[in-house]
């Protein structure tokens, strides 16, 4: 475990950046690690952040793209690089979990 | 008379009228099956068709041979479930009524899912060989093929058989070896996962093994489409791989009556109980095997060690008591690396594969997480194992639940 500073917070985070607490996230703290990730954060990335936290279990790639809010594309173009696992610490929830 | 119906002879549906007829009183339980194949297969074995390893008939077997007397077989489709009525529906309109309702209709592969996938090249450049059609057509591209690209490609995430795709990859390295042009052929492993597997110490296992043979790992490509005329796959974040032969793993979906009666998830899996195996809507359906969403692998091994847990949770449902027997997650795969060698992993949903000695600690005779020859005969017996044992429901000298004993931290 390690601890951050965020929007004026010291928040816990995993080895891997991800939060601890679901429950401290808020959208200062995610344009936050946003930026740390490179990523300046627009209305559609918050509209996704949202549809993430509600949707946290079975959450797929797949799933995002039927949100109604992005397409599997638009995540990625949203997200570059790995859209799930991106999002998901922006969004202050677990890392993403891929079972065999 | 009450009624207990089963939906898929595969594995499961297999296993289960076994252990029901047993069980229960014929006088007092009619136990029906549908399926709409009449062969059984046995699907472990697709992956050594495209090599020569297998022919078409080590590996297929009528269904019938496995469904006990007292128990009724029907072939045909099935349209849908009505859960709230207690009812299935066949194709042609033949209605089954059910006091309790076992699905174990499996996953099957949708190249349809992916543009471009199913189209001019298929069955020509881009073949699947978790089908017996597509194992077989492999293997006569594979017998005159003089090297190229080959390019080894999983769609999306759950698969059938997460391992199957490896053993893929290290056979090929073994089988144009053997063929004298190994050096002309390029083989790559590309995979929507971060890496050759999903937990960590398997994962670094079959990246060195992979490493070793010279098998290259693209991670985290997630297919959009396939361009037949450049033979190229497509991510969606805009990387093109070329191939000169792809062997691709669609898209899985559970089957198509799970969407028609609106019991499934976006890839028509069904939100299962991940510890009693009972569907989370209706309490008089249990979901065995790959056509349920527990958080597992899709293989058979689990299919074996889960219908335990659906045989104790359904008994104890007629009886009208609380059900007791909670599913691990337990998860036992034969990895086949090659050169007539081997690998094996046992996990649960809470443990990752870890190195020891299976089923005995300190003896084996298999090695956990090692590449043994021995672990390879494993494999071979095996498919005598199936058709013999596990498919009638009898008793395997492993435990359903994961044992901690013999493997190392």
């Amino acid at each position: 475990m390690a601890q951050k500073n965020y929007a004026g917070v010291t928040i816990e985070v995993t080895e891997e950046g991800y939060l601890v607490d679901s429950s401290k996230w808020n959208e200062s703290i995610a344009k936050e690690i946003a930026k740390e990730e490179g990523i300046e954060l627009t209305d559609k990335h918050i509209a996704v952040l949202k549809f993430i936290r509600e949707n946290q279990s079975g959450l797929t790639i797949r799933k995002v793209g039927k949100s109604g809010i992005v397409d599997i594309k638009g995540f990625y173009d949203l997200f570059p690089g790995g859209p799930l696992k991106l999002s998901s610490k922006i969004a202050g929830i677990n890392k993403p979990t891929s079972c065999v | 008379m009450k009624k207990i119906v089963i939906l898929g002879a595969g594995t499961g549906g297999t296993i289960m009228a076994n252990k029901l007829r047993k069980a229960l009183d014929r006088e007092e339980w009619d136990i029906t099956i549908v399926d709409k194949h009449k062969t059984h297969y046995y699907q472990p074995g697709f992956l050594f068709i495209p090599f020569g390893i297998y022919k078409r008939d080590d590996v297929i077997k009528p269904k019938a041979n496995f469904i006990p007397s007292g128990v009724k077989l029907i072939f045909n489709e099935i349209n849908k479930v009505e859960p709230e009525n207690n009812k299935v529906i066949l194709e042609g309109g033949q209605i089954l009524n059910y006091d309790f309702l076992i699905i174990a209709t499996g996953t099957r592969v949708s190249p349809e899912e992916t543009p471009g996938l199913k189209e001019e090249l298929w069955y020509k450049d881009i073949f699947d060989f978790y089908t017996i059609e597509g194992a077989l057509a492999l293997k006569e591209f594979f017998e005159t093929w003089q090297g190229g690209k080959l390019v080894v490609n999983i769609a999306e995430v759950p698969i059938k058989c997460p391992v199957a795709p490896l053993e893929f990859v290290f056979l090929a390295d073994e089988y144009f070896t053997k063929a004298g042009i190994r050096d002309k052929v390029e083989i790559s492993y590309v995979t929507p996962l971060a890496g050759a597997f999903t937990k960590p110490r398997a994962t670094k296992m079959l990246g060195d093994l992979l490493k070793e043979k010279n098998i290259n790992v693209i991670p985290d490509f997630y297919l959009e489409s396939v361009d037949n005329k450049e033979k190229k796959i497509k991510s969606y974040d805009g990387r093109e791989i070329s191939f000169d032969v792809l062997t691709i793993v669609p898209v899985n979906k559970g089957d198509d009556f799970v969407e028609r009666s609106g019991m499934g998830d976006d890839l028509n899996f069904i939100p299962t109980d991940k510890l009693t195996l009972r569907s989370e809507e209706h309490e008089n359906i249990f979901v065995l095997g790959d056509a349920s969403n527990i958080p597992t692998s899709k293989a058979g091994s689990v299919v074996h060690f889960a219908s335990e847990v659906v045989f104790e949770n359904l008994l104890s449902s007629i009886k009208g008591r609380k059900m007791h027997a909670h599913f691990d997650g337990h998860s036992n795969c034969y990895i086949e690396t090659g050169f007539g060698k081997g690998s094996i992993i046992d996990f649960n949903y809470d443990t990752e594969p870890l190195p020891g000695n299976y089923p005995l600690p300190g003896i084996g005779p298999f090695g956990l997480l090692q590449n043994t020859k021995m672990n390879h005969y494993g494999k071979v017996i095996f498919r005598w194992i199936y058709w013999h044992i596990l498919l009638k429901g009898k008793e395997l000298p492993v435990e359903s639940e994961m044992s901690m004993v013999g493997k190392k931290k």
